[in-house]
């Protein structure tokens, strides 16, 4: 039995309760509305109008087809890191390296740049080039809790900034534009995601992200190794005993997850237009953050892909409201309260149950119950 | 490497040492408790940035004030969603970090410095001039508190009382320890101690407050604990090796034939942190009862 404290079973068991609770979809709906309620306490303090931020969010993310582009954009990248944290926590540990790994994926793409090929292969070798990387960075925190017990929660920090200044290194002085030296080198257009929707930034990038989710949706599901993961994360000591080598499972739910968050950093710099690079000099504005958003966004998708879309769908329609959010009305709204609001929502995430905390809507559904189960039980009576 | 430069290196390890040691003592006591809280890099990053303000309107010792009060706060909430709403630890500390990246960048905007706010000089807490150049007055603190935490754990009944609702809370609780309240007094202890952490790096050292300005601190504390086995005067050690290495690393950086590119130093305390708990593990035991919430029977 490993002595750390995340190989307690039980406490992965209580995580996995809450992660994958009763009433998801309403509780998950519940913890948004929270969210949104704190972060509009917060504006109201610091002097904003926090309706006319709202509303401008709203419009700017789902007011209409360009808006709706522009927010399915900005879920892309969200829906591949949320599933590199769901992979990981259907296996039982909490894989929050998302955000290196998808920095060194970013920069694995990039490098396509220095071959000609015809577009399609050119566009599949970058793929391959980002996934291998991603997998790559996931593999010695994968295999350091194996060999050594060390809790993955510190590894993987530890090698999101190793992977950081790795990435900022090869920006900087290895793939760095000749011409511009504080950005990287530009993919090619043959290695471009098209364009889905003219005039936005809305490319077949999406389709990559969907594709990934249900990928991991049938390998998790209707696959043998994703029973064993699934049952190793439900219970490892059961799952041991059950024949299922949990070392395998570990290494095989980390290189799933660091393979998606490759892709998710090779979706920006081959499918976000109009940069279509990295920007070591900005120390990576397009890149940064896409592997934290992740993890609130695998939360409130309750760790299953197509939740993980459901909720992508918001958080990306967070962002890109943001923006327009940020430039609303007289006194506008910084784009970063809608980070405030993805951690509130989390925090409200961690509470199990969170509907339990309301006693008075808590009565009011089970006296509802009571009332359902009496009808039952009397047009049962009435039936027989 | 002569004299002067050993010295230098010494002084920028014992101030690198000081949020450290500080955050890995106080989740020491939070960790022996039975609550793991992964949320301290958010701690550090917003008490840093409320210790800023604060040491701006009222001086550095309202701004450490300030600071601890905002991290005790933090612990506080993260205690009472885990033991009284049976919460879950991991995700909790996710939204903390979360919650803090997007309160310090919003709070650097609105103090009208987006991205970086130098505290200004009279905010800072004036450095003690030493035979080894200008040492910070924390350190002191640093180094004493372990040793009190020790003494406090060991040979105190509030101590052992800590102790039992970490290892097993029904029989604490049998023994009439209120284990929740035992759980929320350490945890809110630790996010105080988080806080002054915090506060110290913005306005007795660094002197700055950015939106990286923790830099992963807050988990090389929780690795440092790890190294530490729960006892609060290893994790003045494991402070000052990681201290020592960052100070190696900024020590390389000012070299004037640059041997190796500063991306690369930079990587050197995220390395020996993973090496010290690689090596680490194994001979560590924890509390049985770590990380998960109470519940009577």
């Amino acid at each position: 039995m490993s002595l750390n404290p995340f190989g307690n079973s039980r406490l992965l068991r209580g995580a996995r309760r809450t992660l994958t609770g009763l009433h998801p979809a309403l509780e998950s709906l519940l913890a948004a509305v929270i969210g949104l309620l704190i972060g509009a306490l917060l504006m109201y303090i610091w002097g904003f109008d926090p309706w006319k931020a709202y509303w401008a969010l709203l419009q700017g993310a789902y007011g209409g087809s360009y808006e709706w582009a522009s927010t399915l954009s900005r879920a892309t990248p969200l829906i591949l890191t949320a599933l590199t944290f769901s992979v990981c926590v259907r296996a039982g540990m909490f894989n929050i390296g998302a955000e290196g790994q998808m920095l060194v994926g970013a920069m694995a793409a990039i490098c396509v740049t220095y071959f000609a090929m015809p577009s399609g292969i050119h566009l599949l070798i970058g793929l391959v080039f980002a996934a291998a990387a991603g997998a790559a960075w996931s593999i010695v925190p994968a295999l350091l809790k194996i060999t050594r017990g060390v809790s993955e929660v510190i590894s993987t920090i530890m090698f999101n900034w190793i992977g950081r200044w790795l990435a900022l290194y090869l920006a900087i002085y290895v793939i760095v534009d000749p011409q511009r030296a504080e950005k990287t080198l530009t993919v090619p257009v043959t290695a471009r995601f098209p364009i889905l929707v003219r005039g936005t930034d809305f490319s077949y990038a999406f389709f990559l992200s969907l594709f990934v989710a249900l990928v991991l949706y049938f390998i998790l599901w209707h696959t043998t190794m994703g029973y064993e993961v699934r049952a190793a994360g439900l219970n490892p000591t059961a799952a041991r005993y059950g024949g299922i080598r949990n070392k395998r499972t570990m290494i095989v739910s980390f290189l799933l997850g660091g393979a998606a968050a490759g892709l998710a950093g090779a979706a920006i710099v081959m499918g976000m237009p109009p940069s279509y690079a990295a920007f070591g000099g900005g120390a990576f504005p397009n890149l940064t953050n896409i592997g934290f958003d992740g993890m609130a966004v695998a939360m409130v998708g309750r760790n299953h892909p197509i939740g993980i879309i459901a909720a992508a769908v918001l958080f990306g329609g967070l962002n890109a409201g943001g923006r327009v959010m940020q430039f609303y009305g007289s006194n506008p709204v910084p784009l970063e309260m809608v980070r405030i609001v993805m951690g509130a929502i989390v925090l409200a995430m961690s509470v199990p149950e969170l509907i339990r905390l309301f006693p008075a809507i808590r009565k009011q559904g089970q006296s509802l119950m009571r009332l359902l189960r009496k009808k039952g039980a009397s047009s049962e009576e009435g039936s027989t | 490497m002569n004299w002067s430069d050993l010295l230098g290196l010494l002084r920028i390890a014992l101030h690198a040492m000081v949020p450290i040691t500080l955050t890995a003592v106080g989740e020491i006591v939070g960790e022996t408790a039975g609550l793991f809280n992964i949320g301290l890099e958010g701690i550090l990053l917003i008490s840093a940035f409320a210790g800023a303000v604060g040491a701006k309107i009222g001086g550095p010792w309202m701004g450490f004030l300030i600071g601890a009060g905002v991290g005790a706060a933090i612990g506080f909430l993260f205690a009472v969603i885990n033991t009284y709403w049976k919460g879950t630890q991991m995700v909790t500390g996710i939204g903390i970090n979360l919650f803090a990246m997007g309160f310090v960048a919003f709070g650097l905007i609105q103090l009208g410095a987006p991205g970086f706010y130098a505290v200004p000089q009279a905010a800072q807490l004036a450095k003690w001039r030493t035979g080894m150049g200008a040492m910070s007055p924390i350190i002191v603190v640093a180094l004493v508190l372990p040793f009190l935490i020790h003494w406090f754990m060991r040979r105190t009944r509030a101590g052992l009382m800590l102790k039992a609702a970490g290892e097993m809370p029904e029989a604490a609780d049998v023994a009439g320890v209120n284990v929740n309240r035992m759980r929320l007094l350490a945890a809110t202890f630790g996010g105080m101690l988080a806080g002054i952490a915090g506060a110290y790096m913005s306005i007795a050292w660094i002197g700055s407050v950015t939106k990286d300005l923790s830099a992963g601190r807050g988990f090389i504390a929780l690795a440092t604990v790890v190294f530490s086995g729960l006892n609060p005067l290893l994790a003045l050690l494991g402070g000052f090796i990681f201290g020592f290495f960052q100070g190696l690393a900024e020590w390389v950086k000012t070299l004037p034939s640059k041997p190796i590119p500063f991306q690369f130093v930079s990587m050197l305390p995220y390395i020996v942190t993973l090496l010290v708990v690689s090596g680490a593990i194994g001979r560590v035991r924890f509390p049985k009862a770590l990380g998960e919430p109470y519940k009577r029977e």
